[in-house]
């Protein structure tokens, strides 16, 4: 019963997501590919950020695409509590299935900004690599910490309205701290298990290695990753599950 | 014997005011609290009392049972608790103390179109709105067609729903609801949508609902409606059980309730618990009627009023002497009779028993403002026997009395009366009574 709300809800997202924007699917393109131009001038020339031998606009663009995709999907899942408030005081539900939707609706959003990939790499004369079919495990790391994240912070959100401020605050810290514009080997070897704390260098750095295989063996990084990730969604879960009886009588 | 639906026992739920409606903690008010708390904890210790009045009980104690195929009426004021219990019934909210219990597949409709989205058409809506209900999809599917049919919107089917009519909206939204077909059905006040016409459409749905068995509770302001559908009614007041029982008796008994708790605000309050006294001569209340004998509602300047101060006497009370005094707001003495020793009405004795003593006015003299009424009862020999301090408040109503135009309240003074004018300029009268 609860899965076909899950359902509606997801497919909601996505037709009120496509529905009220005059460009519809075209942002799921225009974000990363704008983000990337911006970067592509501002790291590639300016500061000549290197980028594993990659050309920068790819070397960005395969990053930058999961990246939009777990900032947006965060963002979401994060104010999902307080967007869906009548849902929330005026029916039952398990009320994980609102900052979930988001994290599943976004994927399709990522496939879409994913096709563009299919143009950007013949233009520069590149083939996906062999290590593709690990796509997926990168993309599910992302979409744990996103849940996670968004989970923890939906909760807070309902007690405490100014986290709303702290996530766009969050949200930028956390671009920086993962290699999205700068190469994960740009960081001494030693410490490079310590960046992979962040869930998301080793999923970023892990999707560009599965997508041009390109950068280090990035598995260690996964191992770390992965683990932080789990204990993210896990601490979520106790709090989501803790606060959630008293959801209706905050919001 | 049928079995039981639906069963709360002392059921209890407590707010705390701060943290509902009110502003939203910010995290450094979280923090500074945290700070503060073991001062805070200190202070309560020396004797500041922790803020009681922040705490509302939303309900009280309140233990209900509905049997299967039952249709129980929840009605009371605003604020008694009726939505609170369906809250909880439906999982919503949990109790602070009690238990719950419901007894098969349970639908509940808090709100008509809850998950509606403007942007969406109102197939799309359908959908998720009765997916939010708690239909299945397929569900969905095969009552879509009875869904839009009831609703009468099939041409609009795939129109954004932000482009529909108020009364379009309502009607997609009841219909969509009125086809969830749950055994159990918690139902809080969605009749009161829509014009006439569909507010009729949405009554006989929802006897339909009940005649199929179904077990209901049903919270509605509509007493005609409760009458109509409710075999059983509860009355709620201040979130405790005033009445459970027959539904004629329970409309009757919430009707006068309602009269009875709207008197806080009133303009005419009669004081009951300052009766009290353990004297064998007792005054046992105060009534204000008019003339007719009807209790007034409002008492307005210049108009007739008769007190009727009610005795019960346990022993005889000679030569009876009835007191009533009138106060202003700051307890100035504004009037006095007594019904022996000033009027000159005598009594040679007040038997054992029940009884009353009117005092007639034709024309109340007082402006509009706030008083208060103490009443006295003396006998021969006896002093008085017993005093009622604040017997009765009244909130006298303004009245343009002269026909000036002018409302009389305490400001322009406390008292009115009839008089007229004549002024004299270069010898002419200009007289209030050439008017007449």
């Amino acid at each position: 019963m609860y899965r076909d709300l899950f359902v509606i809800l997801v497919w909601r997202d996505i037709l009120v997501r496509y529905k009220q924007t005059l460009l519809g699917a075209a942002w799921a393109i225009l974000q990363p590919l704008t983000a990337m131009v911006i970067f592509t001038v501002v790291f590639g020339r300016f500061a000549r950020m290197p980028s594993d031998g990659l050309p920068y606009p790819i070397f960005a663009y395969s990053a930058l695409v999961l990246w939009t995709y777990f900032s947006q999907a965060l963002n979401q899942s994060a104010n999902s509590l307080i967007l869906n408030e009548r849902l929330v005081t005026k029916i039952y539900f398990p009320r994980v299935l609102l900052p979930t939707a988001p994290i599943v609706a976004g994927l399709l959003d990522l496939a879409i900004g994913c096709c563009l990939l299919a143009v950007l790499l013949p233009f520069y004369g590149l083939g996906l690599s062999g290590n593709i079919w690990a796509a997926p495990i990168m993309i599910l790391l992302t979409a744990v910490t996103a849940a996670g994240a968004g989970m923890l912070i939906s909760a807070l959100n309902v007690k405490y309205r100014d986290f709303r401020y702290v996530l766009s605050f969050l949200i930028q810290v956390w671009f920086f701290a993962s290699p999205v514009v700068f190469p994960a080997t740009l960081i001494p070897e030693k410490w490079r298990i310590l960046l992979a704390v962040n869930p998301l260098a080793g999923a970023v750095e892990g999707f560009r290695w599965a997508l041009l295989g390109t950068g280090t063996d990035p598995w260690p990084l996964l191992a770390s990753s992965w683990l932080s990730a789990t204990a993210l969604l896990v601490v979520a879960l106790i709090y989501f599950s803790r606060s959630e009886e008293y959801f209706a009588d905050l919001i | 014997m049928s079995r039981t639906a639906i069963r709360v026992q002392n059921l209890s739920k407590r707010y705390r005011l701060g943290a509902r409606r009110e502003q939203y903690p910010t995290l450094r008010e979280t923090i500074m609290a945290t700070v503060k708390a073991p001062f805070r904890s200190l202070s309560g210790l020396l004797g500041g009392r922790e803020r009681d009045r922040d705490i509302l009980w939303a309900l009280k104690d309140v233990s209900l049972e509905v049997n299967e195929g039952e249709v129980l009426g929840i009605i009371g004021g605003n604020g008694a608790g009726k939505s609170t219990l369906l809250r909880i019934l439906s999982r919503i909210t949990r109790p602070t103390s009690g238990r719950a219990e419901i007894f098969g597949r349970v639908g509940s409709l808090l709100e008509v179109g809850t998950g509606f989205h403007p942007e969406l058409t109102g197939r799309e809506n359908v959908y998720l709105n009765g997916a939010v209900l708690g239909m299945r999809k397929t569900e969905i599917d095969r009552h879509f067609d009875s869904i839009v049919d009831f609703a009468g919107i099939e041409q609009f089917l795939d129109t954004p729903v932000k482009r529909y009519s108020t009364g379009m909206y309502v009607r997609l939204a009841f219909s969509v609801a009125a086809h969830l077909d749950t055994e159990i059905l918690l139902v809080d006040e969605v009749l009161a949508v829509g014009d006439m016409g569909f507010q009729e459409k949405c009554l006989g749905k929802m006897s339909e609902v009940t005649r199929q068995g179904r077990t209901v509770l049903f919270v509605s302001h509509n007493l005609g409606a409760v009458g109509k559908l409710c075999s059983r009614v509860a009355v709620l007041l201040r979130g405790e059980t005033a009445y459970l029982g027959g539904t004629e008796e329970g409309i009757a008994t919430y009707t006068k309730q309602y009269a009875e708790t709207t008197e806080g605000n009133d303009l005419i309050t009669v004081n009951a618990d300052s009766f009290h006294t353990d004297s064998k001569y007792r005054l046992a209340g105060l009534e204000i009627r008019n003339r007719e004998g009807q209790p007034l509602e409002y008492l307005c300047t210049g108009d007739p009023v008769v007190f009727r101060i009610k005795y019960e006497m346990r022993d005889e009370l000679r030569k009876p002497n009835f007191r009533l005094q009138i106060f202003s707001e700051d307890r100035t003495e504004l009037f006095r009779v007594a019904s022996a020793y000033i009027s000159g009405v005598h009594v040679p004795i007040l038997p054992v028993g029940t009884g009353h003593a009117d005092l007639l006015i034709d024309f109340f003299p007082f402006t509009s403002g706030k008083y208060f009424i103490d009443l006295g009862l003396a006998g021969h020999g006896e002093g008085f026997v017993h005093t009622v301090e604040y017997a009765a408040t009244i909130k006298v109503q303004g009245k343009d009395v002269y026909g000036s135009g002018v409302h009389m309240t305490t400001r322009l003074g406390f008292l009115v009366f009839p008089h007229d004018w004549a002024i004299s300029v270069n010898g002419q009268e200009i007289s209030t009574r050439s008017d007449q």
